[in-house]
């Protein structure tokens, strides 16, 4: 992020985070979404790796639309409704049936690109309940994971794609 | 405030006035990845997201006119890749879902990359790009526009405001090439247009020149060398590599971090001259549609 700022560059702003109102106070204007999340809202979840759009990690939606908040001018995302990773789970410690798909089929290894491909994934089954192998990898292109080289992330969306089947 | 989020072009106009020096954000795609590393310091944000006169379309005669702030998802749209298929191939050649989601047509063009994948559509579609200032507007081509690597003629208080081009021209392609299909700026990029009824060919090159290039001889070229009542090259084979090469002469690249300028030249050529068979090949009724980035 930089080196600190002057105290004149501080500002103060809501936002709208998983549907509760988060206040931000005394922050540079020109953070991003990330790192308030993170730094801020202690909501680390969105991981961060690149700070460049490159790697997905930090995926989140914002209005409905899935995209990375470390490209997301922080104190611009006033208006706008967000979701985190955080955001997607039933709630009371439980998964998600994506989570509990990435569990089962082994595609979680070191994990950090999990939290970005569980928003990816459910971002997809938003707009796409049945999506053939191309459209799955289209769908995570934006992700990266080092470890598991995707064949068992693949197999978790078809598991989750097959179990919603009505 | 040293963010102002305005709703309107107007609130941008009084954003701009108000904060000397301030800097527009639209997608984000480039602009936060500088700040986030230290590589640019605003005094003042603007930010363009919420501006509703940047956002959807619009049918005008035999033109599309095309918000600044629509996002490329938006320009992959069925309604949009009918009109403007070139653009809507380039478009989803743009990084990521997440990308395409943030990133704008008019952020492309403010951006000035000489890999921005939208401009060489752009410009062989001729695009005017209108700029709205306070209390006036004028238009401009993106040669025009875009006078360097990453300079734009834009001045203090103006916003690129919507982009008018001509729907539905002939046949269109986009190409591009880089390290893999997804995430990659461009090591090359070219767009072709073939309009059947003017008789014209229009090639612009990306990523090979400080600026989009034109590649106006391989376009002559091109429409002399097509049949038009038949649809097809005279010469063939020899036609199509005379093409590739006077698309190869027309570049004029640098070596990078990203790529070689021989390989650029190299790359640029078989981009078009396989934009330009497809052009045919579809025309001629036997080739089935291809998966835009496919090459």
């Amino acid at each position: 992020m930089g080196e600190l700022s002057e105290p004149g560059e501080l500002i103060s702003y809501e936002l709208s985070v998983n549907g509760e109102v988060r206040e931000v106070t005394d922050a540079w204007f020109g953070e991003s979404l990330l790192y308030v999340l993170r730094e801020r809202l202690g909501l680390w979840g969105s991981k961060n790796a690149c700070e460049q759009g490159e790697c997905g990690s930090c995926s989140v939606l914002l209005d409905g639309r899935l995209e990375c908040a470390c490209m997301v001018l922080a104190a611009g995302a006033i208006d706008s409704d967000i979701v985190t990773v955080e955001g997607l789970s039933p709630g009371g410690g439980e998964l998600s049936d994506i989570q509990e798909a990435f569990v089962k089929e082994g595609a979680v290894q070191c994990g950090f690109c999990t939290p970005g491909l569980i928003v990816s994934v459910h971002d997809l089954f938003e707009h796409n309940p049945t999506p053939t192998d191309l459209e799955v990898r289209e769908a995570i292109s934006g992700n990266l994971c080092r470890c598991t080289g995707y064949g068992r992330i693949l197999a978790a969306v078809r598991a989750v794609e097959i179990a919603r089947r009505p | 405030m040293p963010v102002l989020v305005p709703t309107s072009l107007d609130g941008v106009f009084d954003a701009l006035a108000s904060l000397p020096g301030a800097e527009m954000i639209a997608g984000g795609t480039d602009f936060m990845v500088e700040v986030n590393y230290a590589r640019r310091r605003p005094r003042a944000i603007v930010s363009l997201r919420g501006v509703r006169e940047l956002k959807g379309w619009r049918r005008e005669g035999g033109d599309v006119v095309l918000g600044a702030g629509l996002s490329y998802a938006e320009l992959m749209r069925p309604e949009l890749s009918v009109l403007l298929p070139g653009l809507s191939q380039a478009a989803r050649t743009v990084g990521s879902p997440q990308i395409r989601n943030a990133g704008t047509l008019g952020g492309n063009l403010g951006t000035a990359s000489p890999a921005g994948d939208t401009l060489p559509v752009l410009s062989a579609l001729d695009a005017k790009v209108v700029i709205g200032r306070s209390g006036g507007r004028r238009e401009l081509s993106v040669a025009q526009l875009i006078v360097g690597p990453k300079r734009s003629c834009l001045q203090e208080g103006e916003v690129i405001v919507e982009i008018r081009l001509p729907a539905g021209l002939g046949s269109q392609e986009f190409l591009k090439v880089g390290t893999r299909n997804a995430m990659v700026i461009a090591v090359a990029n070219a767009a072709l247009v073939v309009d059947w009824v003017g008789r014209s060919v229009r090639c612009a090159l990306g990523s090979v020149g400080p600026v989009i290039l034109r590649a106006s001889a391989a376009e002559e070229f091109a429409a002399t060398a097509i049949d038009w009542d038949e649809r097809r090259l005279r010469g063939g084979e020899r036609d199509l590599e005379q093409f590739s090469a006077l698309v190869r002469e027309a570049a004029r690249p640098i070596d990078d971090h990203r790529s070689t300028a021989r390989y650029r030249c190299h790359a640029a050529g078989v981009c078009a001259r396989r934009a330009l068979e497809r052009v045919l090949a579809k025309r001629a009724g036997d080739r089935a549609e291809e998966v835009p980035w496919e090459s």
